[in-house]
């Protein structure tokens, strides 16, 4: 008989571990016997010596830090800004009319073509990371919302008019939790893009976080920490999409889900 | 308090279609007419039910009765004013659920009554209309948490709670099993011969309006006219298995392209 994901995750805890075990197992193979020196091939044992070794003397915490620090600033302008504009670009046909085109214009445009120009208007450190990071979330968040609110059942808006909401009371008790499930889903997606662009960004503008941690060991010839720096950022893009996911869960879209 | 006055009432939507196929009657561009100078008048105070085949144009009549939509031409009066937007004089429940899904029964019933001074008195009231619907335990219940019945008696508690001048119902019965029916069809018909509210529902059931209305009009066509309008002044609880009632109730099943009853 054929099983279903959870019954077989049910079956045996380990099984999510198998192809984990298998690429470790390759790894060390290929380490050991393809012929390439411990420097440019190290082998997960020495990896994990590595790890042990920057976790003991904080680099790594201090990169990580630095990183999810500019993530999450970054992130939280760019929904601060872009629900509410998402919310009058689906709500007054008037700002739609004149403000999606640019929209449209300036989505395509990959953020790290922006790195030159935010170097220079915001030199170096952590604003030029944080505006690229804005960036690529900014658009996904504010066109993700319009169209959720574009999508807003009629009858909804009639039952509003019908018991006399006042403009504020519909934004609040009708739109808002109306598009609260699909905004979730938006966010969840803009935070694994946020993530993939703050390594992109750090590599060129900073002196700490995990991107600088992999382009200053490829300089130092030390594949080990560059690997390090890939299995932690892969190790907290799985933990920001489970925060994401748990934001998901919450009571108040639970309707979505059931109906 | 709602008398109600429908005007050489048109409606038109435009024709989405970009390609005229063929034998297709209607050209790109061109307005399709849904409804073609109805003229209808409801006294206040009467129980009206409408039938009509499905795609005539009675839920698009109701929208804009209710002011969600505007009339191509004509008007509808309400106690001698225009209809140009929604009010809470009159309560719509609507043909699929309306009620708001990210909310709990209690919550959507307050909603017609979130003005209320008295906190207490408003608790109470909403409470009232929920227990009157057999809804009680069942306050802290999401929609989807309820089954379609429940879902449908929540929404007219809702409506109810506003005590609205008028209750416009658009096929409030669907979907319901036959002894919730019976219920409500009961509820409803008290609410009109105790508390004397207009209520103007349409409806699928034939017999649905023969035993509870004042008032029947049968819509058809295409576009839809008014087939037929006629006030019954049978005392309820009716028969509508004899008598004159069984004559008209064939009338409209004819009226309606069926020509045999079983
Ligand atoms: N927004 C719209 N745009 C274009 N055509 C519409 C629109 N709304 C309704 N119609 C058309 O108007 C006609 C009447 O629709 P309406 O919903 O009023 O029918 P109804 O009598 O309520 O049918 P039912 O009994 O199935 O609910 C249909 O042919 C439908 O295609
Ligand atoms: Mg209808």
């Amino acid at each position: 008989m054929l099983r279903s994901i959870s019954e077989w995750r049910g079956a045996n805890q380990l099984l999510p571990a198998v192809a984990f075990a298998i690429v470790l197992v390759l790894w060390e193979l290929v380490a050991r016997f393809s012929g390439w020196s411990e420097t440019v091939f190290p082998g997960p044992l020495a990896v994990l010596g590595s790890i042990g070794e920057m976790v003991e003397n904080g680099t790594l915490l201090q990169h990580s830090a630095a990183s999810l620090y500019r993530v999450t600033v970054g992130f939280y302008i760019a929904a601060l800004l872009g629900i509410p504009l998402g919310i009058l670009l689906g709500r007054v046909a008037l700002a739609n009319v004149i403000l999606n085109p640019l929209i449209q214009f300036l989505r395509p445009i990959s953020p790290l073509a922006w790195i030159p120009l935010a170097m220079l208007w915001f030199g170096i450190g952590d604003k030029p990371a944080i505006f690229l990071i804005f960036l690529s979330s900014f658009f996904p968040i504010v066109v993700s919302t319009a169209v959720a609110v574009g999508a807003i059942n009629p009858i909804y808006f009639q039952v509003s008019a019908n018991f006399c909401l006042s403009r504020k009371e519909t934004n609040l008790r009708i739109v808002i939790p109306a598009i609260l499930p699909d905004v979730v889903t938006a966010l969840r997606i803009s935070v694994s893009i946020a993530w993939l662009v703050v390594v992109a960004a750090e590599m060129i503008a900073v002196q700490s976080g995990l991107g600088y941690l992999i382009l200053d060991s490829r300089n130092a010839l030390r594949m080990d920490y560059v690997m390090v720096g890939m299995i932690v950022i892969g190790l907290i893009g799985v933990f920001l999409d489970y925060v994401m996911r748990r934001l998901g869960r919450l009571e108040s879209t639970a309707w979505a889900r059931k109906s | 308090m709602a008398s109600i006055k429908i005007e050489n009432l048109v409606k038109a939507y435009p024709n989405r279609r970009h390609h005229r196929r063929k034998g297709d009657p209607y050209v790109p561009g061109q307005m399709i007419k849904v409804l073609d100078d109805v003229n209808l008048e409801f006294a206040d105070g009467e129980m009206v039910c409408i039938l009509g085949p499905s795609g005539c144009g009675k839920s698009t009549m109701l929208k804009i009765l209710a002011g969600f939509d505007t009339a191509t031409s004509g008007r509808i009066l309400v106690d001698g004013r225009e209809v140009t937007e929604p009010t809470s004089d009159y309560i719509f429940v609507f043909q699929q659920s309306g009620l708001l899904p990210w909310m709990t029964v209690w919550q959507n019933v307050e909603l017609g009554v979130r003005h209320m001074q008295d906190e207490e008195e408003k608790a109470a009231q909403i409470q009232e209309y929920i227990d009157m619907v057999e809804l009680s335990n069942f306050e802290q219940h999401f929609p989807h948490q309820l089954s379609g019945g429940m879902q449908r008696r929540a929404e007219l508690a809702r409506a109810l709670v506003v005590n609205p001048d008028m209750l416009i119902m658009d096929e409030p019965f669907t979907g319901l099993d036959f002894l919730t029916r019976m219920k409500m069809r009961e509820e409803v018909v008290n609410m009109h011969e105790f508390i004397g509210k207009s209520i103007l529902m349409v409806t699928h059931d034939i017999d649905d309006a023969l035993v509870m209305a004042d008032h029947i009009v049968v819509m058809g066509d295409t576009p839809a006219r008014v087939k037929l309008d006629r006030k019954l002044t049978f005392d309820r609880p009716r028969d509508i298995g004899t008598g004159e009632l069984a004559e008209l109730r064939d009338e409209v099943y004819f009226m309606l392209g069926v020509s045999y009853v079983v």
